[in-house]
């Protein structure tokens, strides 16, 4: 039932963005975010679109892997782009006229604009993000970017611990959930047949063992933890001390400097920008 | 003599198409005997409890195929259920199934997906709990207010309560205490002469296979290494190394009492043997 579900679909490497500082990359990954939703005229969402390639280029995150994880999206995309093709009115004379159905070239250009952008923020966070950072990484930059807040007595270092611990076991939690599976199914459980309340029902052999065995973990756990004297974030070090060189902060500098472009390019069109040039040369 | 189960030319590979390609099983081949007891042994990772998965049809095999008295039990899937309440299949651990409110509850679990009637119910949960040692009172109890040993005992039973005719038991006496262990086996031989049942158990104690099994089936890196009666296994005790397993203890104490001329006899393998041969050297 389960087992299709990957998590932690992070791929070991040695890319750029593998050796980035995982805090700047939380940094960059904000810019990017801000930069794909904000680019609006054709020539920004070029830029934003080159700056995904890029992304995609240096993550050397293997393209076939790419495609499985837009994969499950694909009914959302789709859904997303014909909504826009069909519904939005433009002015000028419509390209098609079928009945109820008239499409203006407006609404091309917003499918296409959209379906890039969705396509854009999936598949960047995957590179900057999922495929590139371990989930260790990960909760230690939020921990880092997050830290000022415990001047205010935010319990930031909780809140990364509990993060990890979090993401540590849900590949546990699946393989535990799969195991009480095939042990009900053995006993001729059947989830498959019935309506729908006779399907919920049919669950409750598989989640009262998994929230038994979830909270007996979380005990052996805390235990575990105490044993090994565990007591918070004070004065506590990392296995791993990150270290930002300086070619991460170049990477940063050149992400704000393109989001920044992309706020004025916005307010250009094409044509402005052929004018432009020709005026130049 | 009938076979309960065969297994013909079976082979699984898992993630197959993916980097984590691993064949667990290859093409093995093999019966397991009407009435008997069959112990199977071998490394961590050889490819056991994928064998045992395949015999209920829990799992099917990449190619070959196995059949239950003769019949493919992947003729019908629709009709899988049958075949899950024919053989039993007890897992590793098999006390982190248990959900319900009472022992009693849980172990009729099984036999309420067959369809059975309220009556034949409450016999075979009475019976399954006789087998595997537990108390009338225990069964009034909540699954999770019980010791280790008694949830082990509860989730054999609530198996048992299906009354299948094959029992395959994966590693069913590990982490208990030698009582609980011999309760525990002794309970489900018992189960086995009154039905006439087949069992197969898993198991990495070979004092517990020595002392149960009629015969062995030893696995390594998912082919079949050796199999034969337990005489004709133990007998070969440097394949056994090779496979990284080991003879029963005793048995190792007879070999080094015959390399010191004290005992001619090698084939003991279970400590009531063994006894008996100590008895005759001191009587000489
Ligand atoms: N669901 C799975 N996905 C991928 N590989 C698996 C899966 N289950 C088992 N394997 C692999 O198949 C091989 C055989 O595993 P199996 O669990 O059958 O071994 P085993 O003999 O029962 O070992 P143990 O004595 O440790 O229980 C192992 O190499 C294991 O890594
Ligand atoms: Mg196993």
């Amino acid at each position: 039932m389960l087992k299709d579900v990957t998590f932690g679909q992070y791929y070991p490497g040695n890319s750029l963005l593998h050796r980035t500082d995982p805090r700047i990359k939380m940094l960059i990954l904000i810019e990017y975010l801000v930069l794909v939703l904000v680019a609006n005229s054709e020539i920004a969402a070029l830029l934003s679109l080159a700056f995904t390639v890029f992304l995609i280029a240096v993550s050397g995150v293997r393209f076939g892997i790419l495609i499985k994880s837009v994969k499950p999206l694909i009914f959302v995309l789709a859904f997303t782009a014909i909504i826009n093709l069909f519904f939005t009115v433009g002015e000028g004379e419509p390209l098609l006229n079928w009945g109820f159905i008239t499409i203006y070239a407006n609404g091309v250009r917003n499918a296409i604009m959209m379906l890039l952008r969705l396509l854009s923020l999936v598949l960047g966070t995957s590179v900057l993000i999922s495929f590139t950072t371990s989930p260790l990484e990960l909760t230690d930059a939020i921990e880092a970017l997050l830290s000022p807040l415990k001047k205010i007595k935010v319990p930031v270092h909780e809140f990364a611990m509990m993060m990890s611990i979090a993401l540590r076991f849900i590949p546990t939690l699946i393989e535990e959930t799969n195991k009480i599976i095939s042990a009900q199914k053995a006993r001729c459980a059947d989830f498959e047949s019935g309506n729908l309340l006779k399907r919920i029902k049919a669950l409750i052999p598989i989640l009262i063992p998994l929230f038994v065995s979830a909270v007996r973990r979380a005990e052996e756990l805390a235990d575990a933890m105490e044993c090994r004297c565990y007591n918070g974030g004070e004065g506590r070090t990392k296995l791993k001390v990150m270290k930002s060189r300086p070619a991460d902060y170049a990477f940063l500098l050149a992400v704000t400097v393109l989001t920044v472009a992309v706020f004025f390019l916005n307010n250009i069109s094409v044509s402005e920008i052929i004018n432009l040039c020709k005026a130049i040369f | 003599m009938i076979n309960a189960i065969e297994v013909k030319n079976i082979s699984v590979i898992y993630g197959e198409g993916t980097p984590f390609r691993k064949a667990a099983l290859n093409g093995i081949t093999t019966a397991f005997p009407k009435g008997e007891i069959t112990g199977i042994i071998g490394h961590t990772g050889s490819g056991k409890s994928t064998l045992a998965s395949l015999l209920n049809g829990l799992l099917k095999a990449t190619s070959g195929e196995i059949l239950l008295f003769g019949e493919n039990i992947w003729a019908k899937p629709k009709e899988m259920t049958k075949i899950r309440s024919r053989v039993g299949l007890v897992f590793q651990y098999p006390e982190y199934q248990l959900f319900d409110e009472t022992v009693e509850a849980d172990i009729a679990f099984g036999p309420k997906n067959i369809g059975l009637d309220e009556e034949e119910i409450k016999n075979r949960v009475r019976l399954a709990a006789e087998f595997c040692g537990l108390s009338e009172k225990e069964l009034k109890r909540s699954p999770f207010e019980l010791s280790g040993g008694q949830k082990r005992r509860a989730a054999i039973a609530g198996v048992l309560a299906m009354r299948p005719e094959v029992i395959v038991l994966d590693e069913p006496a590990a982490g208990l205490d030698p009582q609980g262990r011999e309760e525990i086996l002794s309970g489900l031989v018992e189960y086995k002469n009154k039905y006439g049942a087949t069992l197969i158990i898993i198991s990495h104690s070979m004092e517990d296979i020595a002392k149960y099994a009629d015969r062995i089936l030893v696995m390594k890196d998912g082919e079949i290494y050796m199999q034969g009666s337990v005489e004709e296994i133990f007998v070969q005790a440097e394949r056994l190394f090779d496979a990284k397993l080991d003879l029963p203890q005793i048995t190792k104490l007879f070999i080094e009492l015959k390399k010191r001329n004290l005992c001619q006899s090698t084939d003991v393998y279970t400590v009531g043997y063994a006894k008996k041969e100590i008895e005759k050297i001191i009587a000489k």
